[in-house]
């Protein structure tokens, strides 16, 4: 009764082909022997990625990238957990207020954000540099930080910590040996979310990205703006398998679908 | 020729064999319950005569009709779901009319039946009502409404009553019963409740493992249970190993003169806990445990063929302390005697 | 990329074991971080934006509505709003008509099929927005394989011009934009009671009819909401539009962009931020609030 008919499959095909085509095109040019865009019909080279080996400011922006990732989500992460503790399991004054500002990255577009904070660095005087692009970052990863500690923090029973308190714990002790190992899940898929959502943006960091530091979408944009060539999809295609590694990793670890649909009922 | 045959059915998912060959007659407006633990079959079994599971191999015929070639959706049954199933989004009223909707009956007809089926049920004033806004009782006969007003050839229902309290079962028990007589529709109750079972059933068909452990009247079943399971599913059972010889059956040397005997050999003795008594002579035990349980008394004794569970009427002579030493005998009437490799 | 958080439940317990002021001192890193490099940068961009511009003179400290009535009554910026907000409306639709009944066929789909695919359908999210409208630029060339497919197939006898026009946009667009439909339409189905379907066909109903009158009514929240965050994202996309509409096809985020970093007329780049900051809240909160209204009564 419950089985998808001839229709629905063919629906179901074409869906998952518009789906993955464009993601294996990309990695099918990469390997094309030619000078130009095509498919590689004269057989496979590695021409585009011996190319790539001799432009360093591909690898230096990836490696900028990994750096502002990690130190974006990390720090994310360290203002979610209070945060989330207390909007969690607290109801106080302005609660709801506090928690639309947290959340309110993911309503503003990325360009807005982008062009509020090369204003800001600008008329301060501080002026653009990693640390714009570091804050811009944090900003916008901030919330999906948020989401999943608090998620994990609301279902936490508060017997349990009042149980560790009675049993002579003091405050920090229990929420080292008690709270946070509960709410572990919550800080690891989180800060997973984070690196992924820092390490694509792309729309908020073309504005204060500069020409020392450039994350690799940036520096990918920019090249693509001059001339689409084989050398982008040779790029391309690394990120492409690279993320595709870490979402079988993540799925195995996590399951895709309580990292991004959220913790549903199945 | 029954209302509805079921032969040799069997349902087996991958590997896992859920039905395993189990033939039912059903007559004419019977109630009849399907019961046994979770994983025992019978819920597949409601499935698959409601048309929702294939079958694997084996008949249903209703009315002498094989349901095999009929659409689920023209099986013209009446289905009651575990979780009710109600649609959210229609009113009490768009839920229980859909059946007719769908079957074209005309606007005017359709009123009048659907406030005949919430009258019957007794929520006549709630017809405007979104389900998710009412209790779990209300929402239950809505879908017994709902079930209803198609007027169908077979009322099913799913474990119905398993979602509300102990006290509004009851409740429910008693009008689903009321109804079914008025209609006199023919009535499947899939249950884990063997309370439930005996309460509402004409017969009850006791499964285990994909297969019919027994089908027989509550009464029948509960008194002489033909295998060790059922004699265990349904209330507590004390079993003892004992041997017989011609009508003389003998546990740890009492010795009771059954009517109509049992086969040589070694056998095992089922007993009821509140056929269990108190006596001068008998089996020799010690009292283990005792728990006062209002109306009665519960008893763990330790005896000399094993554990053997007590249940004592209140206010009806001394009640043994704990680590007294007692002697414990029933009445021949009241033992079950099954050959020992017969038992599962 | 971004998607609007489903608002969390309210607190499990609300014990105040610690003193009141608890909370806030545990929200403060956050709060601080969140009012410097957000209110404040926002404030100014505000500020920004009733500053006026001179080609010569730079950006003045006055204060106007001048580049507002600017971008409301020169047609040009007129006919790049009209497209963008045409162009999201097509995404919208695009995203729902394929991403909807995706949703429905995988939530029918039995076990290893069912997470294999829904792996596929919203892998695509965890992978560059680079990249991916970069496998549509080499899709869709007019000597891509979309074109060569059409042309083999007879349908067409001339490339169609997908590159630096919106149909292009829109198809990328829609690719990119897709998971956060399945994602919302996966959600409503996942509170679908499974025996509600059966209920439907055993009181008569066809196929057709489940679907239409059962299935459809219940999943509409989710398509309502999916198509909510589809459109506020597309009308704000920056990098797709700009790579598959190049430099003639500007849309609202481009031509922001294109003023701050070429023309460097800061005030009207900031202008158009605004509206569009305006224009996204006005969507989000808005069409949820309408949305919940219409079905609060029936799902809560």
């Amino acid at each position: 009764m419950r089985r998808n008919g001839p229709l629905a499959l063919a629906f179901h095909c074409f869906v998952v082909l518009f789906t993955v085509a464009p993601i294996l095109v990309v990695c099918v040019v990469a390997f094309t022997p030619n000078g130009y865009l095509s498919l590689p019909t004269s057989g496979l080279s590695l021409r585009w990625f011996r190319t790539l080996a001799e432009r360093p400011e591909f690898l230096q922006s990836f490696l900028d990238s990994l750096w502002l990732a990690a130190l974006a989500s990390t720090t994310a992460v360290c203002l979610a957990v209070p945060a989330a503790l207390a909007i969690g399991r607290n109801q106080f004054a302005g609660r709801g207020l506090i928690l639309s500002l947290f959340q309110s990255p993911l309503m503003i577009p990325h360009l807005v954000l982008g062009i509020a904070l090369l204003r800001l660095f600008t008329e301060t005087g501080i002026g653009i540099s990693a640390w714009a692009l570091f804050s811009g970052h944090l900003i916008v990863v901030f919330p999906f930080a948020l989401r999943l500690v608090l998620t994990s923090a609301v279902g936490i029973d508060r017997q349990i910590e009042n149980a560790a308190v009675s049993l002579g714990a003091a405050r920090w002790t229990t929420f080292r040996r008690v709270t946070l190992p509960l709410i572990l899940p919550g800080v690891v898929s989180g800060w997973i979310l984070c690196f992924i959502q820092s390490f694509d943006e792309v729309t908020m960091s073309v504005f204060v990205s500069t020409p020392q530091t450039t994350t690799l979408p940036v520096r990918l944009f920019l090249y693509i703006q001059d001339n689409i060539d084989p050398l982008v999809a040779a790029v391309s295609a690394i990120l492409i398998m690279g993320t595709v590694l870490v979402m079988i990793v993540l799925d195995r670890v996590f399951g895709m679908e309580r990292l991004l649909v959220g913790p549903g009922r199945s | 020729m029954s209302f509805l045959t079921i032969e040799r059915l069997t349902k087996v998912y991958d590997s896992i064999t859920a039905v395993d060959g189990i033939s039912l007659d059903i007559e004419r407006g019977e109630f009849v319950s399907l019961l046994g633990p979770s994983g025992c079959g019978k819920t597949t079994t409601l499935q698959m005569i409601a048309g929702f599971v294939d079958v694997t191999s084996g008949r249903i015929l209703l009315e002498g009709q094989d349901l095999a070639r009929v659409h689920p959706a023209r099986r013209g049954l009446g289905i009651v779901f575990q979780s009710y199933a109600l649609f959210p989004h229609m009113t009490v009223a768009e839920n229980v009319g859909f059946g007719l909707e769908m079957r074209k009956v005309n606007r005017a007809d359709r009123d009048r039946r659907v406030a005949a089926a919430l009258q019957l049920v007794g929520l006549s004033a709630m017809a405007d009502r979104y389900p998710k806004r009412m209790s779990g009782g209300q929402q239950q006969r809505v879908a017994l409404a709902r079930a209803l007003v198609i007027e169908p050839h077979l009322l099913l229902l799913d474990e119905p009553l398993s979602n509300l309290d102990a006290k509004l079962r009851e409740e429910m028990q008693g009008e689903l019963r009321d109804i079914q007589e008025r209609t006199g529709l023919t009535t499947i109750l899939v249950t884990h409740d063997q309370a439930e079972a005996m309460a509402l059933s004409d017969r009850i068909v006791v499964m285990s493992k994909g297969r019919i452990e027994q089908i027989d009247a509550p009464e029948a079943a509960y008194q002489v249970p033909a295998t060790r399971f059922v004699a265990d599913f349904l209330g507590r059972t004390n079993t003892v190993e004992g041997d017989c010889a011609g009508a003389a059956v003998s546990v740890a040397g009492e010795t009771w003169t059954v009517p109509g005997g049992a086969p040589a050999g070694p056998v095992h003795v089922a007993v009821r806990p509140e056929r269990v008594t108190f006596a001068e002579t008998g089996l020799a035990g010690t009292v283990r445990k005792r728990v006062f349980q209002g109306s009665q008394w519960y008893f763990e004794v330790e005896s000399v063929v094993g554990p053997l569970a007590v249940l004592a009427p209140n206010g009806r002579g001394r009640v043994p302390a704990v680590d007294e030493a007692v002697r414990l005998t029933w009445s021949a009437d009241d033992m079950r005697v099954l050959p020992r490799e017969a038992v599962r | 990329m971004s998607a609007v958080a489903a608002t969390p439940g309210r607190p499990a317990t609300t014990l105040r074991v610690r003193g009141t002021y608890a909370p806030y001192l545990l929200s403060l890193p956050a709060l601080a971080v969140m009012g410097v490099l957000l209110l404040v940068p926002l404030a100014m961009t505000l500020v920004l934006s009733l500053h006026s511009f001179g080609m010569y003179t730079g950006i003045s400290s006055d204060y106007a509505l001048a580049n507002y009535v600017d971008v409301f009554t020169d047609p040009y910026f007129g006919e790049i709003f009209l497209r963008t907000l045409r162009i999201s409306l097509c995404t919208t639709l695009l995203a729902a008509v394929l991403g909807a009944p995706e949703a429905y066929i995988l939530h029918r789909m039995s076990s290893p099929w069912r997470s294999i695919f829904l792996l596929v359908m919203l892998g695509p999210l965890l992978i560059s927005v680079i990249a991916r409208t970069l496998g549509w630029a080499m899709l869709l060339g007019a000597t891509g394989v979309v074109n060569q497919t059409l042309i083999a197939l007879g349908l067409i006898q001339t490339p169609v011009e997908f590159m630096y026009a919106e149909t292009g946009v829109v198809v990328a667009l829609a690719h990119v934009l897709m998971p956060f439909m399945v994602i919302s339409v996966w959600a409503a189905l996942q509170k679908l009671d499974p025996q509600v379907e059966n209920a439907a066909v055993s009181l008569g109903a066809g196929q057709a009819t489940v679907l239409r009158r059962v299935v459809l009514p219940q999943i509409m929240p989710g398509i309502l909401s999916g198509s909510i965050i589809v459109f506020a994202l597309a009308a704000s996309s920056f990098a797709t539009p700009s790579i598959i509409g190049g430099r003639r096809l500007k849309v609202a985020a481009t031509l922001a962009y294109d003023e701050f970093l070429s023309t460097l007329n800061w005030p009207l780049g900031a202008t158009i931020a605004v509206l569009l900051l305006a224009a996204n809240i006005v969507i989000i909160v808005g069409c949820n609030r309408l949305v919940e209204r219409r079905y609060q009564q029936v799902f809560q």
